[in-house]
């Protein structure tokens, strides 16, 4: 076994994983964190993306072991302590970029991947940095409308379909 | 996934000696690796995970020569080589979607050789060299097949050093379920000529399309290779495409990327 330390949502973790645990499986198994959701445990969904170090990586494609000493950041710590939706989840919320909500905290978290380097990506913008989080329910159309809204972008002329 | 044991050095050195054991195996981004491991298509005693060795990342330009560390992700390549190798950059940024690109990398990509992937025709497509631990490799002779290179047991890739054409781009015809290259083709005019090099079409893997280099050579324009195809014969055939359709592709591909790069 291999003792592993890493700063999940601001505080310090640890735990002990074999080589071959997946990052999603600590997160979810050793430290109860299940919003981080395994769709497809193959690398294609994205429903599993948390942030490693600040980039959006798949923690289903990603040892636990090699995330050792990184700053870990998931869909639970995105909302304020007191429950506030951060600006995505609520955009996310407000504009029903929802159906089932299985792939939903991949989306929030790539989104918010996309946001902190490009503050007002366009739509064909935000349709591309989404091409590995797959939704099976809405067809994408109120996730991008709600990644524009989270970025102060208007949005009432685009048509909910 | 079966179990192993998780080693991850620090240095390149380290990194070799821990590759001596029998069924060692290197681990780069792990965006191919992990899903293989899942499968249980590999049974690895032991991975060497190479993301702790400083020396195999980064991206340098000097004298015409873009260097790129072996352990460097695609989507520090598309961010730090778009204004030394525009078309190299532009390649890595459309690799797998942004999660995969914050974890592959570009060692992996070509040690890995998938008859897709994108890297081998920007590596052949360029001229590229490959350096490893023990040696260096020139693309023409590192590529050995599908899933097949010149590496040793063993033997990492440290470094690959690119010579920046004067004009270069690359055409991918995306399959959009694994964002592999259905087929890609990459296109290079630098001082030695003219390169072409192909990938997700041929049963052999990445290649040069030898017939159409040397058309573009002495006239690099589409007009000088509109007769030429490629035979269907050899090419990869699965229920995305046909051998005649990747053929077709490939004369298709060749010419939007010598128009691109004109």
């Amino acid at each position: 076994m291999i003792q592993v330390k890493m700063t999940v949502n601001g505080k310090e973790k640890s735990g002990e994983v074999e080589g071959r645990t997946l990052l999603a499986s600590f997160l979810r198994d050793t430290l109860g964190l299940t919003g981080t959701h395994v769709g497809c445990d193959t690398g294609q969904c994205g429903a599993c993306t948390v942030h490693v170090d600040g980039v959006a990586v798949k923690s289903c494609n990603m040892l636990a072991a090699e995330a050792d000493g990184a700053s870990v950041d998931t869909i639970e710590g995105q909302a304020a302590p007191d429950g506030t939706l951060n600006a995505i989840q609520q955009a996310f919320q407000d504009h029903h970029g929802l159906q089932c909500g299985f792939c939903t905290p991949g989306m929030v978290m790539s989104a918010a991947a996309l946001l902190k380097d490009n503050p007002r990506p366009s739509e064909a913008e935000i349709r591309f940095h989404l091409s590995g989080n797959i939704c099976r329910c809405t067809g994408y159309h109120n996730i991008v409308k709600a990644i524009m809204a989270a970025s102060g972008q208007d949005v009432s002329a685009i048509a909910a379909e | 996934m079966y179990n192993f044991e998780f080693v991850k050095p620090s240095s390149i050195d380290e990194a070799v000696a821990a590759l001596g054991e029998d069924e060692a195996q290197a681990l780069g981004g792990g965006q191919t690796l992990i899903p293989t491991l899942k499968q249980r298509l590999a049974r690895p005693a032991r991975l060497v995970s190479l993301s702790g060795i400083a020396e195999m990342k980064g991206v340098g330009a000097e004298g015409g020569v873009l260097t790129i560390g072996g352990g460097t992700s695609h989507a520090t390549v598309a961010a730090e080589a778009a204004g030394s190798y525009p078309a190299l950059a532009a390649l890595a940024g459309n690799i797998g979607d942004p999660a995969v690109r914050n974890r592959g990398t570009i060692g992996g990509s070509l040690a890995n050789n998938d008859p897709s992937a994108c890297y081998p025709a920007a590596a052949l497509g360029s001229g590229a060299t490959i350096v490893t631990n023990a040696r260096e490799i020139a693309a023409d002779d590192f590529f050995k097949g599908m899933f097949t290179t010149a590496l040793e047991e063993g033997e990492i890739i440290t470094a690959v050093r690119f010579p920046v054409p004067q004009a270069a781009n690359y055409q991918k015809f995306e399959q959009p379920a694994s964002r592999f290259a259905l087929v890609g083709v990459f296109v290079a005019r630098g001082g030695d000529g003219v390169r072409v090099a192909v990938t997700g079409a041929s049963e052999e893997g990445v290649f040069r399309w030898s017939e159409a280099e040397a058309a573009l050579a002495s006239d690099f324009s589409t007009g000088a290779i509109e007769g030429l195809s490629v035979p269907a014969d050899g090419m990869i055939a699965d229920l995305h495409g046909s051998k005649a359709y990747r053929a077709h592709l490939v004369g298709v591909l060749t010419r939007r990327a010598v128009s691109a790069a004109s």
